[in-house]
Formats: C-alpha cells, structure tokens, sequence
C-alpha cells in the first residue's frame, strides 16, 4: 500500500521506534513536572494516579528517557554537525518564520534550526537527568545545598525544554508533509527538494 | 485538621488566600537552655503523647540519644561542650521544628494542604496530603523534616497543635521537671524570657538573649541563650537563620512568569500558524519533480 513507491525514506523503523518512545516518555515526564512546578498543575498528578504515585513515577521515567534519549542522540548526532550553510540558514530565519524560504541556503538532512533544537535538547537532558538525580529523595540523598540547587537547575532548565519541544512540534505541524516522516518514515522528493535540496540531491543523484 | 479550618493561615501549594474570619493569638514555646538539665523527660513525653516509638539504637559516645531527629523521634536533646572565658561549659539544646512565622517547609512544599499554617503560629505537617518528594527538607532553615524510610511521608514536631487546639500546653512542656519549658502566647514568652535573660546578665552571662530569628520572621519556638551573640555554639544553631536564596528563587516569582511564558509560546505557535500560514510545498516544485518522472 505504498503510494508513491519514489518516495524518500528519511527515517527507518527502528529510529521511528526510539522517537516515539522518548517522546511519550517527554510527555508524561513533562505532564508529572508541571504538576510539581506550580500548583495550577497540581491536578495533572490525577493522571498518574494521584500526588504520591507521580512522585514515585517520575524519576524513572526520567531514567528511562535519558536512556533512549541517548540511543537518540548516538543515531543522529553526526548528521547535526554545524556547518557554513547552517550558520548562514541561522542568520535568515527570520525570513523563514516569516514564511519566504526563497533566500535560504541549501540544506542537507537537517536545516542549522533543526540541528540547533537537536543540540540544545541534549543539553537539557544532561541537566535535567543531573539535577534530577540531586532531587531524588527516594535514591539519594545529597547536601541540602546541592538539592537546593539542582531543584532551581531542573525547574530552570524543564521550562526551557518544554518551550523547546513545543516549538519543535510546532515546526513539524507547520512545515506540511513532515509529520508522516516520524508515523511512517517517508517523505515526498517534493518536499525534500524544497525544504532539504542537498539531502534531495543526495538520495536521488539528481 | 478540619475542626480548626477556620484557624488556618497558610496552606501549601495554594494559591488563594486561607479562611480569615477567626484570629487567634500566637502562642509559643520558650526553651530555656540555662535552666534545662537534659534529663529527656520531654523527648520521653514528645513520644508518649504522640504514640510514636523510636527504634533502639546504639550509643555514639556521647549523650545524644538519639543520635538524630527521625521520624518517631521529633525532638532530641544536642549535648556539647565548649570552652567559654576558659570554663568548660555543657551546653544542651533541645532541638525540634522551631515553627517559623515564614516556614521554609511550607513555601517548598508542592503537594496542597500538606502543610499547613496555623494562626496561632504553629507550622503542622498533614501526612495525608504529603505525597513523599522532601522539598520541606530542602525549604527547612533548620533541617528539621525527616522523611520516613516506611512510608516516604515527612514528619516533625507538630508543638502538639491537638493538645494547644484543647487549650492544652504542649507534652513536652508538661514533663519538663525545671521549668526550662514554657508555653504560652507569644507576647507573655518573650516578656518570660526578657526576665531571664536579666537573670542571666546579672550572673555574669553578659552576652545572654533572647533567639528569635528576624530572618524567618520570628519563630514558635523560641530560646534563651547565655551566649546569643553565638548560636552556633548550640550544636550549630544557625546564627541568621533564612530561606535559602535558591528556594526563594525557586518558589518565587518566577514559576508564574514562566508559565506564562509557555503558556506564549504556545499562543504564539498557534497565531503564527494563522497569521503566516502552513509552510506548503510549493505547486512548482511538486510540478518540477513531476516533470522529472515524465522524462
């Protein structure tokens, strides 16, 4: 039932599989947090089964997304390697935002937007798993000082995480034709040929 | 506790304001430390009243028995001896929750009516609400919560709210043989402790006062002290108590503006959505690539 057998395949199952995963994880983990960032969220805990069981949960889903977060980031992290055309992709965003793409570079894979977002991501994991780690009362139990702080760290750095997803989901709604690349991997040559005409030129050889 | 809903000042995780229509007086514990003799007549009475025994433990060494503040133990006598004007001196404080006219515990805390603020100044912990995450011992200025291994709920001193609730004095108060133990309202305490303390300055102890920290607003539970220009000889009795920084940044102001800021981007996303329109593939392109196939 493939419907256009020339169409580019931009993601194989198995890393469909591993987005999927670290991203209901990011979900859940962002929907428990809430509940503990303000109390306007705090109802959201009826969603893990009241106050206690969000507090027991939490934590190891946040394990359980840095680990698939890695595997994420060891798949991808050499196709997000800054280059000239991203920095210069960078400087015009404006324009793109503005929804004029005429005058951006070429791009690969990945646009200099879309590498940026990949890098500040892992940043955010890193901080957030860290600072979690100082938070987890149930494991660990640190100087009161370290989880003064890591609780700033992770409260700081989850709203900044979850500004940074909503912008990346936002990008796939708004960039029309991307989101069937993360349900089933595949992509129309139009749409590689406008928004990634190198990654285009690339798997077609033309 | 329902019964005093109307007693009520502050509520953790809440955000309007708590029911107001009955004020009552602050009340407050004095501990005398130049007149307690450390026989833990009152540690004995915290648990009796309470109902909450302590597992036997081990001797450390010293008198500290026990060692810490635990869950079933929410007061414990901290021995130490020091060296003042080339005299030893056995300093005994009674340690516990020192129920702070601004709790640390209680601005922490993100599970709501998990700690509660009475009126009359007592700061009570409801296991009920408490969901297990500790940030009271992250609030705490007087690392005070302890969080039970068994249940994962916190627990201190809770200046026996029931017993006060009943015009009753604290059990601790009750059992103390010296009369190091006071109780009453706060105003009446602090004239109490004002007597002593020129007492204490007659007798030589020319630094003695009154500790009641400015920096929590004042405290519940207050002491005498022969040295109060040190507090930290009282087995590290923190000189100027406060809210860390961290909490205050933490649980300030900018929770609110950072939810509203989420709350942007996703209005923002959102409007430009329907103000620039879905990046489409271009008709061109589409025609380009077709051409393509055609050839």
């Amino acid at each position: 039932m493939i419907r256009d057998p020339k169409d580019l395949q931009r993601y194989d199952a198995s890393e469909r599989a591993n987005h999927w995963v670290v991203g209901i994880s990011f979900i859940l983990l962002a929907l428990s947090g809430l509940a503990f960032f303000h109390p306007a969220f705090f109802p959201l805990t009826q969603l893990f089964g009241g106050g206690t069981w969000a507090r027991i949960l939490h934590p190891y889903l946040g394990v359980f997304m840095a680990f698939f977060f890695l595997l994420l980031f060891l798949r991808f992290w050499k196709l997000n390697r800054m280059t000239d055309a991203d920095r210069e992709w960078l400087s015009r965003v404006k324009e793109m935002v503005n929804g004029d793409d005429h005058n951006m570079p070429i791009q690969g894979k990945y646009n200099g937007g879309q590498k940026m977002m990949f890098w500040w991501m892992t940043v955010c994991v890193v901080l957030l798993t860290l600072s979690g780690l100082f938070i987890w009362r149930a494991q660990f139990n640190v100087p009161v000082d370290l989880a003064r702080f890591g609780a700033v760290v992770h409260a700081a750095v989850a709203v900044l995480m979850i500004a940074l997803i909503m912008v990346h989901v936002y990008a796939a709604i708004w960039t029309r034709g991307t989101l069937r690349a993360m349900w089933y991997g595949t992509v129309t040559r139009a749409w590689a040929k406008q928004h990634h005409r190198a990654w285009y030129r690339q798997m077609t050889g033309k | 506790m329902a019964l005093q809903s109307l007693d009520i000042k502050q509520r953790s995780a809440t955000t309007t304001p708590a029911p107001q229509a009955r004020q009552t007086i602050e009340v407050a514990k004095l501990i005398d430390v130049s007149a307690c003799i450390g026989c833990k007549a009152c540690q004995v009475a915290c648990m009796e009243w309470n109902d909450v025994r302590d597992e036997v433990g081990h001797n450390v060494g010293v008198y500290d028995n026990p060692a810490d503040l635990t869950e079933n133990s929410w007061t414990v006598m901290r021995f130490s001896e020091v060296e003042q004007n080339n005299k030893l001196e056995w300093l005994i404080r009674k340690d516990g929750c020192m129920h702070c006219a601004d709790p640390g515990c209680l601005k922490a805390c993100p599970a709501p009516g998990a700690i509660i603020q009475y009126a009359n100044g007592i700061v009570d912990f409801h296991q009920e609400n408490c969901i297990g995450c500790g940030y009271c011992v992250s609030g705490c200025p007087f690392n005070v919560p302890r969080i039970s291994k068994k249940d994962s709920k916190a627990y201190k001193c809770t200046l026996c709210s029931d017993r006060v609730a009943v015009n009753q004095a604290p059990a601790c108060v009750k059992a103390c043989p010296t009369g190091a133990i006071q109780f009453g309202s706060k105003e009446d305490m602090k004239d109490y402790a004002a007597k002593r303390v020129t007492d204490l300055k007659e007798r030589g102890f020319d630094k003695a006062g009154l500790y009641d920290p400015a920096g929590v607003g004042g405290t519940h539970v207050m002491y005498v002290l022969h040295h109060a220009d040190q507090p930290n000889l009282y087995s590290g009795l923190p000189v100027n108590p406060s809210i860390s920084p961290l909490v205050a940044l933490w649980k300030g102001a900018t929770k609110p503006l950072a939810t509203l800021a989420l709350a942007g981007v996703a209005l923002g996303s959102l409007f430009h959505y329907v103000m620039k329109g879905p990046n489409e593939v271009s008709k061109e392109i589409e025609a380009e690539v077709e051409k393509e196939d055609a050839q």
